[in-house]
């Protein structure tokens, strides 16, 4: 069991999306936050561009000796005191955390935010096995009360809105007293604190993510605010991490310039109030902590990435800015992109491991503006990668056919310039004695697009002929 | 065939690794070995005394408060005003560190010291930070017996000593202080570093403090120790 691909029915998806009040309200709201806050971190820290550099130069080492530097972490949780099980897919995850869970007799599973276990389809896997996994990350928890799956990377719930979220707390909260005051946000955070305290405590197994993988001493890194993670795993009689094999770094050097890097990108801040670093099970003279420590490595068709026109997206450390920063994000939210990772990072990624029959839909989500590489801390050529998948969808054969003759029908025209230039100045000619020197609100044959913005009528001459006058004019 | 061999064949043939990898092996086990530092941040990398007031702006950037104390003697009545400020009972939890034993507690009467973990009856709990890291305002904490990790994450309010001699410019001088302690390769179970207290951004991205962890931490530097 795998989490299901929504991926090919992107379009309809996104239409559903622009036509959802709430979440429209939702995305609204969360677009000024990330992008300012992000600038405001980055501008405070002159070594930011040459530690994104860095941290670019560092993956593209470490992808190139993955498989030394996986054998070195091995080695290391071994010595350690922990357990290295490795997935080659979803399915083997699923089996590997199951046993562990039924061996510990576990009924309760705490589980702090790990994106990998969304791509498995954890949950679902264990719940059909008899045993509760229970989100504690507040965003996940929101997300699970509401059977829903994350729609941002670092903010799970970022389509829900306040009053939703009251209106869950309430239908699944029924032994609390229905008459409490829910109004304020800080009231709706000491719920979910008081509901969550218990779950920890009568967790049996505790599974988390990790962000990195340290070879140097066979760590694992987690990343959070809330402290939910760190609750998991210290309270569990188990720690299980369910990590995927790009995510292995070689030092605790190394892990800094990552960590400079994740949350200023991510959220704006210097660094995440938890940062974590994990080491094997309890110590003979520990008053607390797990009694067994795992590693579940899962592949999932990454090591198919490797050496490929692709592998730079598994460079990835799972921040969110391309998303934070994407128009087309903004305006559909996560959930339109039908699998685990949306955006432009998902637009990539996911045809790269679901197929492109599946994923291939998503690289044509874009408006190639570029600012998602621009903000990537890993300088990920975002545009350029989906661009690659747009060639192998139109190679397949896999576009739509009015797709196809449209591309035909400007491929005609574009390699005839007197043809293009001609036809553009008469298009733009129409357009304007339609529109005037405003905006066109209906434009036949351009539903798809007028139906949920205005066309801005041309406003002066086509870019060839202002590009050939200037050419003159220097 | 298994998961593994399965995953190390396909990460080979991806790579076009052939029979002899003896360079690529060099390479990895060399900044194994060495572990270079990378990009060090200027911000921290100031005198003690300029080290220690980015150390404090920091922290209070991290929502966190912070008194600097001229020595452990100072301790027992600044936690006494911490708890009486929030209105909180005049009762802590610490764990076996031996400068925690060392601090004259009994100079508060009326202070109740147990010792141990946590099991999340506490509402304050105190811990010896093994150092601080002025660039973000970091604690760093140690897993063991002498500062029990429930400690950092169960009670409503973490009292955090920290010696200022502990304070760092950046994260690499903490590495190699925990290399120094415990060998090349070894860590201890949990190495936590703690930037302000316990905070959520998940309902409508408004960053709430108070989430599972600490409501509130009190970060105490101790100048003479």
């Amino acid at each position: 069991m795998t989490q299901a691909v929504n991926s090919p029915y992107f379009n309809a998806n996104a239409r559903k999306a622009l036509d959802d009040a709430f979440l429209q309200k939702a995305l609204a709201r969360s677009e000024k936050g990330f992008i300012e806050r992000r600038k405001a971190a980055v501008e405070k820290l002159p070594e930011y561009d040459a530690l994104r550099d860095s941290a670019r130069d560092l993956k593209d080492h470490i992808l190139a000796h993955l498989d030394l530097y996986l054998e070195a972490y091995e080695k290391n949780v071994i010595a350690s005191g922990g357990h290295v099980h490795w997935a080659a897919t979803a399915e083997e995850a699923n089996e590997i955390i199951l046993g562990i869970c039924k061996r510990l007799n576990a009924k309760t599973v705490a589980k702090g935010k790990s994106m990998i276990s969304e791509e498995t389809g954890l949950n679902a896997y264990l719940e059909t096995n008899g045993i509760r996994p229970v989100e504690t990350d507040l965003g996940e928890y929101i997300i699970q009360l509401r059977g829903e799956t994350p729609s941002h990377l670092i903010a799970p719930a970022l389509h829900v809105t306040k009053e939703q979220i009251e209106a869950d707390f309430r239908r699944a909260h029924v032994e609390l007293p229905p008459e409490r005051n829910l109004d304020e946000p800080t009231s709706l955070l000491a719920e979910a604190r008081a509901m969550l305290r218990d779950k920890f405590l009568a967790a049996e197994v505790g599974i988390t993510g990790a962000n990195f993988l340290i070879a140097e001493t066979g760590s694992s890194v987690i990343v959070t605010n809330e402290g939910n993670g760190d609750l998991t795993q210290t309270l569990a009689k188990a720690h299980i991490v369910i990590s995927s094999i790009e995510k292995v770094v070689p030092t605790r050097e190394d892990a800094a310039t990552f960590l400079r890097l994740l949350a200023r990108t991510a959220s704006g801040m210097d660094l995440s109030v938890y940062t974590t670093f994990s080491t094997g099970a309890r110590r003979e003279t520990d008053p607390d902590g797990p009694l067994e420590y795992h590693v579940v490595l899962l592949d999932n068709g990454r090591s198919n990435m490797l050496g490929g026109k692709f592998q730079e997206m598994l460079r990835c450390i799972r921040c969110g800015a391309c998303m934070n920063h994407c128009p087309v994000f903004h305006a559909v939210g996560g959930h339109a992109y039908g699998w685990v990772y949306p955006g432009p990072m998902g637009a990539v990624l996911t045809p790269s491991l679901v197929g492109v029959e599946q994923g291939g839909q998503l690289p044509n989500a874009s408006t190639f503006c570029g600012r998602c590489e621009e903000v990537c801390p890993v300088r990920i050529p975002l545009p350029k990668l989906m661009r690659n998948w747009r060639e192998r969808e139109f190679e397949r054969h896999l576009q739509p056919a009015a797709v196809r003759y449209g591309l035909g029908l400007w491929a005609a025209f574009a390699k005839r310039p007197a043809l293009y230039r001609a036809a553009t100045s008469l298009a733009m000619r129409t357009l304007r004695l339609f529109g005037g020197k405003g905006r066109l609100r209906q434009l036949p044959l351009a539903s798809g697009w007028t139906r949920y913005r205005d066309f801005p009528a041309p406003q002066g001459e086509t870019f060839q002929s202002q590009w050939k006058k200037r050419g003159t004019a220097r | 065939m298994t998961g593994r061999d399965a995953i190390f064949a396909t990460i080979k043939k991806s790579l076009r690794v052939a029979g002899d990898d003896r360079a690529r092996r060099e390479i990895v086990a060399a900044r194994l070995e060495k572990h270079p530092r990378g990009i060090i941040p200027a911000r921290g990398q100031k005198p003690k005394a300029e080290r220690t007031e980015l150390f404090r702006q920091m922290v209070e950037h991290a929502k966190a408060s912070i008194v600097m104390l001229d020595s452990k003697d100072d301790v027992p009545a600044a936690v006494a005003a911490y708890l009486r400020s929030k209105n909180l009972p005049q009762s802590i939890r610490h764990g076996d560190d031996e400068r925690l034993s060392l601090i004259p507690w009994a100079k508060e009467r009326t202070l109740e010291v147990t010792k141990g973990a946590s099991d999340g009856a506490q509402l304050a709990s105190v811990s010896y930070s093994f150092a601080g890291v002025a660039e973000s305002g970091t604690l760093v904490m140690l897993s063991g017996a002498d500062n029990p990790t429930t400690l950092n994450f169960l009670p409503d309010h973490h009292l955090v000593v920290v010696d200022e001699r502990d304070i760092a410019g950046d994260y690499e001088t903490i590495w190699d202080r925990l290399r120094e302690r415990f060998g090349a390769n070894a860590m201890p179970r949990v190495v936590n570093w703690i930037s302000g207290p316990s905070r959520s951004g998940d309902i409508e991205q408004t960053h709430l403090l108070g989430a599972h962890g600490p409501r509130s931490l009190h970060v105490l530097v101790v100048r003479n120790s």
